[in-house]
């Protein structure tokens, strides 16, 4: 079996899903404010067909975060984080271990060329975001 | 890789992934448009929907939406062929959710393709209706994800022409009861199934995932439509006609 997502707790569920989200009202997601995500290319950097796109700042209950993806000849190459909660021991636990998790699944995900991932809504739904919008994020940037 | 255009919105509780080509958002934005009209119809969370207008007694049946009548008529329909294991009414009052979202979608994708729009792969929470090819000029290819450990993915399914729902019992709460008990169905983990119909697909999975153990031999004699399904002990099982190998 291919290993493709893994446990993203909601910080890393929010955040990539939020890249993804410029004008979606958020309103089944926990305890989530979000910034303005419209400019997020207006910090994006191009040479020669690589592209960074930088997520806008977003507000979750864990705190602060925001991530720079980048995209080379169309491919998810990087996803880095710029800012993440770190305030309480939890938290950075959980930042830690989600957000390696996170990068690695994306690209893993994007070198299996997945366009869509089937499952059931309630459970994996932070799952299913995640990577989906990690994928949409590639596909569509 | 060409670019191809990705759209998501949060519509029914869930987020909705489009994917069209490029130069289609007027397209997009139709799709997203008809959903939202679905949600502020169907939903029973929404106090002036029409279906909660019903079930609270102030809308008569004949005086509803022409659709309303239509999803709740197809819903009834298949009570007889899932032996009961999928009912709009399990949980005692009438709750069509589980069948308008992958109806919904079929429609979605029924729109796109009148529209001339040959390519496109619409995913809504998980339910999928594919039709044509990516931006690659490549069959889509849709993975299903182990409930059981999302890290995993156990198929992948490349196609240019399908419908595939899951539908899952889970950690967090089991969200599927077996109409006939009145109690979680434990057995499976999760069902998914593939074929023309999304609507059909999410309801049989539903079904399947509601009967547990006698889900195999009823999920083999389905006419036009194949399944694959994961129990509670990880073990995996797919229909003779199912499109791929185990990951």
């Amino acid at each position: 079996m291919r290993r493709v997502i893994l446990t993203l707790v909601v910080t890393a569920a929010v955040l990539v899903l939020l890249l993804g989200y410029k004008t979606a009202s958020l309103k089944s997601l926990p305890t989530v404010a979000i910034a303005p995500t419209s400019n997020s290319t207006s910090k994006a950097g191009t040479t020669k067909g690589t592209k960074t796109i930088d997520g806008a700042v977003v507000q979750t209950q864990f705190g602060p975060v925001q991530v720079r993806v980048t995209i080379k000849s169309g491919k998810l190459t990087e996803v880095v984080p710029l800012q993440l909660p770190s305030d309480r021991s939890r938290d950075q636990e959980i930042a830690s271990y989600s957000v390696p998790i996170l990068r690695s699944e994306a690209l893993k995900a994007q070198s299996a060329q997945i366009d869509m991932v089937s499952g059931a809504t309630y459970t994996s739904q932070g799952y299913i975001q995640s990577l989906q919008a990690a994928l949409d994020q590639a596909r569509g940037a | 890789m060409e670019l191809e255009l990705r759209r998501v919105q949060q519509i029914m509780g869930m987020p909705i992934s489009l994917a069209l080509r490029r130069g289609e958002e007027p397209l997009a934005d139709e799709v997203f448009g008809w959903l939202r009209w679905v949600d502020a119809t169907f939903s029973t969370y929404k106090s002036d929907s029409e279906i909660s207008r019903l079930v609270r007694g102030e809308l008569r049946p004949h005086h509803t939406h022409p659709l309303v009548r239509e999803v709740l008529g197809q819903a009834a329909a298949l009570v007889a062929p899932t032996k009961g294991y999928f009912d709009i009414h399990a949980r005692g009052q009438l709750d069509p959710s589980g069948y308008v979202k992958g109806w919904a979608v079929q429609m979605a994708s029924e729109l796109l393709l009148a529209r001339g729009s040959h390519d496109h792969c619409i995913n809504a929470g998980g339910d999928i209706r594919a039709h044509g090819r990516n931006a690659e000029g490549r069959p889509w290819r849709i993975a299903v994800q182990d409930p059981q450990d999302p890290a995993e993915i156990r198929w992948i399914i490349e196609t240019e022409d399908l419908a595939v729902a899951t539908s899952g019992t889970y950690a967090r709460g089991d969200h599927v009861i077996d109409p006939h008990t009145g109690q979680a169905a434990l057995a499976l983990s999760s069902v998914t199934v593939v074929g023309q119909d999304l609507a059909l697909a999410d309801a049989y999975a539903t079904a399947a995932l509601a009967m547990g153990t006698d889900a195999r031999h009823w999920l083999s004699m389905l006419e036009g439509y194949d399944a694959a399904l994961i129990d509670a002990g990880g073990g995996t099982w797919s229909s003779i006609g199912w499109p791929c190998e185990d990951e």
